[in-house]
């Protein structure tokens, strides 16, 4: 009896608490027009786009739920997610992981129309694969010659040794500090350096497109490895591995380095200098051109609600409103042309944007991904007094060997 | 209560509780309730998703947890029964699945399923017919088909995805410039096709033949409003499992290995993962990108885990030796400073340790090395050597705990006997009390080991890994233990992703680790035997 009593007195009460909670996910559910746009961001462009978002559902009725994450995270988790249906119908991306994430299948193409010719070519480019479009692009980013004028003025320096010099002569502690990320490397912020010798990492074909053949073997590159060592624990020491992002971005502010290789991304750590920016000098007589990073907005090829969700792209956030508030949120340079020209009358983004010009975009190839492991390793043996020119064969046949595969 | 009484009560039998619930049953019957409703909501959910082995693998628990709450049998299990179902839900489920990925080759290029990689290959192919111009659709149904009606040159034209487009006459462009009225059609609002996701997905599938010619190509819409010609050239054959290029006349057939792979070598950019067997074990024996990498960072993963017991052992159970002595003064207070490492978080203390071992600006080199320019952390062995010292530094305090409560334990009178026969300090150090303290220390020791092996967190604040082994594939470095070099392996953190053999070493790691943990505390029973 007891028992009977007991199993009906639970069945009561989980139906009550089953329906008082069903009641709670019901008018979640129900509020909206039953279509939902899942968009991933990262904390930077959140109110941005939430701004957009705002008007978007209004307008259409549909809801828009935007889920923070960190901007390292996406690209993994966008890979891992979207194949479970787990994932959302837009995501916040660089354009370097274009290739990883068509291999895995998870990106669909987007037609931007006429929008298109808003943008800066390059952007779009730097977002096509196969000829095929895959994102919306908002900002560039590049790395530049970042210096001191109290120091060393505001002139752009043409070479490496001409910096040195200046650097030299302010008295600063050190004429430069570049980021080597500790003892991992940083091939990155050292890219362009390297091009100004005419080693790029992939060989590109007449059409700028990258091809997986690489680039920076051969007498170039040793160049580049003897320049690397020269400066190096071995040489000079003004290239050294126990600089990383946060010590960089110390000795600059303070004063005692003249010169640095930064990102638009690091203005806000030099508060208690001036600063202006040019393009980064050549070291090895050739154009340094730096990579140049775009990031945009990625559409998932198992979006269920890919109508609403190319409607929001290209009718609401190809828009200059929108590119003008996502710029304000996160001041890089915008993909936008005339928000680009506009913005260029600040003189420290004209400066990144002058360095861009000389810039490549970062290949998007699925290839980078085996690159920048032995990449930045190798750098990082060679500043710390390895072989030279043993040490950079010996990775570029590594990374044959790896893409062979 | 006499102890009768309180045997009575415990099985329920006193009278009094058997004619109303007693407290406890309510309580429980309240528990139970939660517990039931939350396995039916994530039932129901199971359910809707479509995931039937989460639903079966909940009913199963749902049913044994109640069985076993209600039923007067299985005393034991209503104790273990909470503890099991984490256990299940949490490691089992993981260990499984992690079980299940290593017999993949899931990874880069292979995250899907072939379903998803024909999707992919079918975006990656269509393209816009060159010169295109967009034409202000609408979506369209007649009796029960979606089709659409665009306008074309002025005119009105409507077709499905069988029927090519045809004018309609009498039809009516409304304000937007697209169709508003089309005539044999029901024209259906924008707003009803952006909100219903099962519409949408058909309106984005659908494709409307521009003319009977297919070289024309085919209207498809994006967003809804606008129409425009796009062109595949890729056919299906699900049967045959291949995909046909017929522009190119290549003919992509798909290969066990998760890829379509046409005749003349080329492949399609996705792939989908396949079970790939043992290969992901063997390999990472028999691969020699891999085997020599691996074998140097198991080799110091045991170094690592050994010499860190080893040394925190050791000057944990010197300190309590030592602070153990009543004549030393203060001792409450000494005692707390020397725990207080291990009152830190251990990443941010190794995050400050690698500050400090920065070879120009730490401390380390200016105050104790006269400011010598030691690379602590970019040489391969003084990076090791350091990351012992740092893992020292964080796990002595420990020992010094469980050492000083274990002598503090030791009976004062075996030792006094020892004194009066005559056995020194060391004597009785080496025969009285190491013994009777590995007894209940050696258990704790083999855990830390196990814990150490798999002590990712210092790694990875202090090198990364790094500095990295010349010529190894993901930036393995020499001072990556197993499970860091998993986690490069994996592609978690970028590069490329290999799941399928970070899965295989996670597995291999948990049998080392299993197996050394059983052997060991087989080894401890002998320890006990002095007692």
């Amino acid at each position: 009896m007891r028992k009977q009593l007991g199993i009906a007195a639970l069945v009561l009460a989980s139906g009550l608490v089953l329906t008082s909670c069903s009641a709670d996910s019901g008018e979640e559910g129900g509020g909206g027009g039953g279509a939902e746009l899942v968009i991933w961001t990262d904390a930077e462009r959140e109110p941005a786009i939430r701004a957009a978002a705002e008007a978007f559902e209004e307008e259409s009725g549909a809801t828009v739920t935007l889920v923070q994450k960190n901007f390292e995270d996406l690209r993994n988790d966008f890979t891992a997610q979207v194949p479970t249906g787990e994932g959302p119908d837009i995501t916040v991306g660089a354009h370097d992981w274009l290739g990883a994430l068509v291999t895995a299948g998870v990106v669909d193409t987007i037609d931007l129309g006429d929008a298109a010719e808003q943008f800066e070519q390059v952007s779009l480019d730097a977002f096509t694969y196969d000829g095929q479009l895959y994102a919306l692009p908002y900002s560039l980013e590049t790395v530049a010659l970042v210096q001191n004028t109290a120091l060393v003025g505001s002139e752009a320096p043409a070479t490496w040794d001409e910096m040195i010099q200046r650097g030299v002569d302010s008295g600063a502690e050190r004429p430069i500090a570049i980021n080597t990320a500790g003892e991992t490397g940083d091939a990155y912020t050292m890219y362009g350096l390297q091009t100004s010798f005419g080693a790029p990492v992939f060989v590109q074909d007449e059409s700028g497109s990258y091809t997986n053949e690489v680039g920076m073997g051969g007498q170039p590159g040793e160049a580049f490895a003897g320049w690397l060592h020269e400066n190096g624990s071995a040489g000079t020491g003004y290239l050294s591995t126990t600089i990383d992002y946060d010590i960089n971005n110390e000795l600059f502010n303070s004063g005692q380095a003249a010169y640095t290789i930064q990102g638009p991304w690091a203005i806000s750590s030099y508060a208690d200098v001036d600063v202006a920016v040019n393009p980064i000098p050549s070291a090895g007589g050739e154009t340094a051109a730096p990579f140049v990073g775009v990031q945009g907005f990625y559409l998932s090829s198992q979006s269920d609600n890919a109508l609403l969700a190319n409607e929001f792209l290209v009718n609401y956030l190809a828009t200059e409103d929108s590119q003008r508030a996502l710029y304000e949120a996160d001041p890089r340079i915008p993909a936008y042309s005339s928000l680009a020209a506009e913005v260029a009358s600040d003189p420290i983004i004209a400066g990144f944007l002058a360095s861009s010009q000389n810039g490549v975009p970062m290949p998007s190839i699925p290839e980078m991904g085996s690159v920048w492991d032995f990449w930045n390793a190798a750098e990082t043996q060679i500043i710390n007094g390895a072989d030279p020119s043993g040490t950079w064969n010996a990775m570029i046949t590594e990374l044959d060997g790896a893409l062979a595969e | 209560m006499t102890i009768t009484e309180r045997a009575e009560a415990r099985r329920g039998s006193r009278p009094g509780t058997t004619r109303g619930f007693s407290w406890g049953f309510v309580v429980k019957l309240l528990l139970m309730a939660i517990v039931n409703a939350f396995g039916l909501t994530v039932i129901l959910s199971a359910y809707r998703a479509e995931s039937w082995l989460v639903l079966g693998i909940m009913v199963a628990l749902l049913v044994a947890v109640d069985v076993v709450y209600f039923t007067k049998r299985a005393l034991p299990l209503k104790y273990l029964a909470p503890g099991l179902a984490f256990l299940f839900v949490f490691q089992l489920f993981t260990l499984g699945y992690t079980g299940y990925v290593a017999f993949t080759n899931y990874g880069s290029g292979h995250s899907g399923s072939m379903q998803q990689a024909v999707d992919a290959a079918f975006i990656q192919d269509e393209q816009r017919v060159p010169d295109s111009p967009a034409y202000p659709l609408t979506v369209v149904e007649r009796s029960g088909e979606l089709g659409f009606a665009v306008v074309v040159d002025g005119e009105v034209r409507a077709g499905t995805a069988l029927e090519p487009l045809a004018e309609v006459a009498d039809a009516e462009v409304g304000s937007s410039g697209a169709p508003a009225e089309v005539p044999g059609w029901t024209v259906l609002e924008r707003a009803q096709v952006l909100t219903d996701p099962a519409l949408q997905e058909q309106v984005v599938a659908l494709r409307v033949p521009f003319s009977e010619d297919p070289e024309d190509g085919s209207i498809r819409t994006r967003e809804g409003s606008t129409g425009v010609l796009y062109s595949s050239s890729l056919q299906w054959d699900e049967e045959a499992r291949t995909l046909t290029d017929t522009e190119t006349g290549l003919v992509y057939t798909a290969d066990d290995r998760g890829s379509f792979v046409a005749d003349d070598g080329s492949r399609l950019a996705t792939g989908w993962y396949v079970g790939v067997g043992f290969e992901n074990f063997v390999r990472a024996f028999t691969d020699a990108k891999f085997a020599a990498p691996l074998l140097q960072v198991t080799l110091w993963t045991f170094a690592f885990s050994i010499l860190t017991v080893l040394t925190s052992f050791g000057l944990g159970l010197l300190f309590a030796l030592i602070f153990n002595d009543p004549r030393i003064r203060a001792r409450k207070v000494l005692r707390t400073l020397f725990i207080l490492p291990y009152a830190f978080p251990a990443f941010m203390s190794a995050l400050l340790w690698r500050g400090m071992l920065n070879s120009e600006f730490g401390v380390v080199n200016d105050l104790f090395f006269f400011g010598a320019d030691i690379n602590w952390l970019g040489d391969p062995l003084l990076a090791k050597l350091a990351i012992l010292w740092v893992n020292l530094w964080l796990s002595y305090p420990y020992w010094f705990l469980v050492c000083t409560g274990a002598l503090q334990s030791l009976s004062g009178e075996t030792l006094e006997a020892a004194k009066v026969d005559g056995a020194g300090p060391f004597r009785r150090f080496r025969s009285i009390i190491l013994p009777l303290l590995l007894v209940s220390t050696a258990p704790l020791a083999i855990a830390s080991f196990a814990f150490n092996f798999n002590n990712f967190t210092i790694i990875y604040m202090l090198t990364e890994g790094g500095p990295s082994i010349p010529g190894a594939p993901n930036g393995i470095g020499s001072t990556d233990i197993l499970i860091s070099a998993i986690y490069a392996i994996s592609g978690v953190a970028g590069g490329t992703a290999d799941y399928g053999l970070a899965s295989a070493l996670s597995i291999i790691v948990f049998v080392v680790i299993g197996v050394i943990s059983a052997i060991a505390f087989r080894q401890t029973r002998k320890l006990e035997e002095i007692q």
